[in-house]
């Protein structure tokens, strides 16, 4: 606690808007003081910062370029579901003067890396035999996983636009989609396999994960989702605003907390 | 053959509040303790990206791994029960710490009503108001009896709080003074005083400054960051077992902790247990602790369970009512909502804390008149700013589509302009709802889940709809521009999240016919064994149960260390 006092000092005002962590740590000396305290928050007191993480912000280091963003490839899907899947998402979730659209957001790079790994396989789901059909509070009780599900659901909208349509998903109108998918969501669409609208609270469901979690995921690029609903992120205290009127503050991911590592 | 260790004094079965607890108060007094853990090691340095909706609220990183073990459900007897799959009403917590871990830190006493409820609804309405079917029954203590140690639990915690005007009395204030004061909890305030009602500001675990306790651990005050429920706190500011209990019983030197140790089988023999039966998950062997007492803290499903499993007391039979393992199992009906919209103003609704918020109780307990109304008990009022985090939270005023332009469009103009106020109602128990073995459904060991019989009923109904409506008065007082309640709660169901308030399946009582232990959580049939938890709860109230667990913990420390020296049933 002793190796770097010179932030210290409860003269700034705002902390929320600190970039590092580390920064607010030491300054927030007020809330730890004279307290043995160990934990996350001790272990960082006493770090020193390494060069700045891939934040784009300047920092003690020289400023990083920002490299391509490697993130955003299949894992999952093949091109043409890929297709499907960020064209619904992006009409669950659609451009609009506010901002982004599920599909510059990322959500379906999101979900497709989802599903390559736990979420995908339900691996902390209990999945063990047998199955029986159960009452509607008794919630899902189907066999297949969740990437099963995308598989047969997404095979299901392309037969079903081809056959009012004559044109897969991915090429209808917004309008036609629109369609498409309240026939899913209302269980017009008769399928023996999966339901039409549990699949489609998933796609809806996944759609607003891709727009909301941390961009670590591939999702929220550039924390858009954030920034359209004034929602600042990973913010270490709110002490200073908690008895405030709205106050806007500007977002930050997780990756702040790479900067001091 | 399981491998067998030495004898200790004492055995725990999970290291949550209870275990924790436990632990810290027998090691003091010298005791030499084993702590059974079936999850993982958790510390503090763990939660360095705990601001993770994702992986922590949605995904449910602190959570038992369910394809492990997990619970059947059915709504009533002739509906074969099926097993909860994935996760919805409640999350069952897992690893050093279990659901003290991922807690709001909303710690309240139960009302004195509580303790004595069957008594005092038939001496204030007689016994026709008890409908049929509700096994109403008084907890074998009092409010009076318990309060030195919902004082000495408060304590532990350094719980923020201020006067509830409602309340049972206290013996001592509150150790440190309440949370911070938003603008919506101020608006809260002001229109539940101009309806003549009773607002105090919630009794919050996570600090309003830096506190020492009286075991001497200090901790920091919070930072109102808006991750408390489903997350562990990186500051050690909401009070978990592993930031207070848990080191204070390590410094002694006599207790022992197992993690990845999963207890199956309580071994007894001649009316005496001789310690549990435990498989280290890491490597499969099964091991034989044995102990001079056995302690049972894990959460209210498996302290059913192990009983049931392992043969002590007898199991409830809902035909004739008899039996007291899985007996009055309860929840709580926390549908009775209202939300209010505001055109004109924006609050910071992504800041919070677990328990930053206003409550009342004007409507909890018997603090009003039931006579025209078809349910007994209520529930406590309250406005919460827990942290409004975007992904599960998204509300639009009704007519809103559920995508689309619209949706968006909404769910972003609202996300800081929303109010709830709720209801967390009580739930009463009932002869059809109960806890036992499932016949088919099995853990990965082989061993049966647990079973829940359990459905709303006429009370629930009549009571979520009551706190809606009141609910609703008030956002309306507030100001709201739009207001959407709850009309009719429907069935219970395991799919949408409610509360992991379940409670009973070992209650206490002052009675063996009708209760599985007595007031310090030691049971009728082994005199060696306590059963300690939410599992205890005859009835659950409309408040968190957690500050009435702490509370029966250190009853049950004391009956421990007494049985230690006298032997015997500590019941008077």
């Amino acid at each position: 606690m002793d190796t770097d006092k010179q932030g210290s000092g409860a003269d700034r005002k705002d902390p929320v808007q600190e970039p590092s962590r580390r920064r607010f740590l030491i300054r927030s000396g007020y809330a730890l003081g004279g307290l043995v305290v160990g934990g996350a928050v001790g272990a960082l007191i006493n770090r020193k910062p390494k060069a700045e993480a891939n934040t784009g912000k300047e920092g003690e280091g020289t400023a990083a370029k920002v490299p391509a963003n490697f993130n955003r490839a299949l894992m999952f899907f093949t091109q043409s579901q890929f297709a499907i899947v960020q064209a619904a998402m992006e009409r669950i979730y659609p451009e609009d003067d506010h901002g982004p659209g599920a599909a510059s957001l990322g959500s379906a790079f999101f979900i497709d890396h989802q599903l390559a790994g736990d979420y995908g396989f339900n691996s902390r789901d209990y999945m063990s035999p047998p199955f029986y059909k159960g009452e509607k509070v008794q919630g899902y009780q189907g066999r297949l996983l969740r990437r099963d599900m995308y598989l047969i659901g997404l095979q299901e909208m392309e037969n079903y636009s081809q056959t009012k349509y004559q044109k897969g998903f991915a090429s209808l109108e917004p309008a036609q989609q629109d369609e498409v998918l309240a026939a899913f969501q209302a269980d017009e669409v008769k399928l023996t396999t999966i339901s039409a609208s549990g699949f489609f609270n998933m796609l809806r469901a996944n759609t607003i994960e891709g727009a909301y979690s941390d961009p670590l995921y591939g999702g929220n690029a550039d924390m858009a989702g954030w920034k359209m609903r004034n929602y600042p992120g990973n913010q270490m205290s709110y002490t200073n605003i908690i008895e405030k009127e709205f106050t806007k503050i500007a977002p930050q991911s997780l990756q702040e907390h790479m900067a001091i590592h | 053959m399981a491998r067998k260790l030495p004898k200790t004094d004492v055995v725990i079965v999970g290291v949550g509040w209870a275990g924790g607890i436990i632990a810290s108060e027998l090691t003091k007094q010298g005791l030499g303790v084993v702590g059974l853990e079936r999850g993982k090691e958790r510390k503090t340095e763990d939660y360095f990206m705990v601001h993770d909706e994702l992986r922590y609220g949605v995904r449910y990183d602190l959570m038992q791994d369910l394809s492990k073990e997990t619970i059947t459900f059915r709504s009533k007897e002739q509906v074969r029960a099926l097993p909860m799959r994935q996760y919805g009403s409640f999350l069952l917590g897992d690893g050093l710490g279990g659901s003290g871990v991922h807690w709001n830190g909303q710690t309240f006493r139960f009302l004195p009503y509580d303790f004595q409820i069957r008594t005092k609804t038939i001496e204030r309405y007689g016994k026709a108001k008890i409908p049929d079917g509700m096994t109403l029954q008084d907890w074998g203590i009092t409010y009076d009896e318990l309060e030195p140690y919902y004082d000495k639990f408060e304590k532990l915690i350094g719980l923020s709080g201020e006067e509830n005007p409602l309340g049972g009395k206290r013996s001592n204030p509150y150790p440190t003074p309440p949370m911070k004061k938003t603008p919506a909890m101020q608006k809260f305030i002001e229109a539940a005083k101009k309806l003549n009602l009773n607002p105090y500001m919630q009794p919050s675990a996570n600090l309003s400054e830096n506190y020492t306790n009286p075991d001497g651990v200090s901790r920091a005050a919070c930072q109102y960051c808006g991750y408390c429920e489903r997350f562990g706190c990186e500051y050690g500011a909401k009070a978990d077992p592993v930031v207070t209990v848990i080191p204070v019983a390590k410094k002694t030197g006599k207790f022992e902790i197992r993690t990845h140790s999963h207890v199956r089988r309580i071994l007894h023999t001649g009316g005496k247990a001789t310690g549990v039966l435990y498989t280290d998950v890491t490597t499969g062997e099964e091991i034989e602790q044995p102990a001079d007492i056995v302690v049972v803290t894990s959460y209210v499903f498996n302290n059913a369970r192990l009983m049931l499993m392992s043969g002590i007391g007898k199991p409830y039979d809902p035909a004739t009512g008899k039996g007291v393992i899985g007996r009055n199992y309860a929840y709580q009906v926390i549908k009775g909502n209202a939300a209010g919209f505001f055109e004109n103003e924006e609050f910071n609704n992504f800041a919070g804390a677990g328990a930053l918020g206003v409550n009342l109780d004007n409507y909890n307990g018997d603090n009003f008149d039931h006579s025209d109304l078809k349910f007994i008990h209520g529930g406590s009022i309250s406005i919460g700013q827990t942290g409004q985090r975007p992904i599960l939270n998204n509300p639009v005023p009704s007519g809103t589509p559920a995508w689309g332009a619209e949706f968006k469009k909404n769910s972003l103009k609202y996300a800081n302009r929303v109010l709830s106020v709720g209801g967390q109602g009580s739930s009463m128990p009932f002869r059809h709802h109960f806890l036992d073995l499932d016949p088919t459904y099995k853990d990965t060991f082989g061993d049966p889940l647990v079973r829940i019989t359990f459905d709303f009923e006429e009370q629930d109904r009549e009571l979520a709809v009551f706190l809606a409506n009141k609910s609703a008065e008030i956002v309306k007082e507030m100001g709201a521009s739009h207001v959407d309640q709850l009309k009719e709660l429907g069935p219970y169901d395991i799919v949408t999240y409610q509360s992991t308030h379940n409670t009973g399946g070992v209650v206490m009582g002052d009675s063996p016919e009708t209760s599985a232990v007595n007031s310090y959580s030691q049971s009728w049939d082994v005199d060696n064994l306590f059963v300690v938890g939410a599992s205890s709860f005859p009835m659950n109230s409309g408040y968190n149960p957690t500050g009435t667990v702490g509370a029966l913990a250190y009853r049950a420390a004391e009956g421990i260390l007494e049985y230690r020296k006298k032997g015997g049933s500590l019941a008077k």
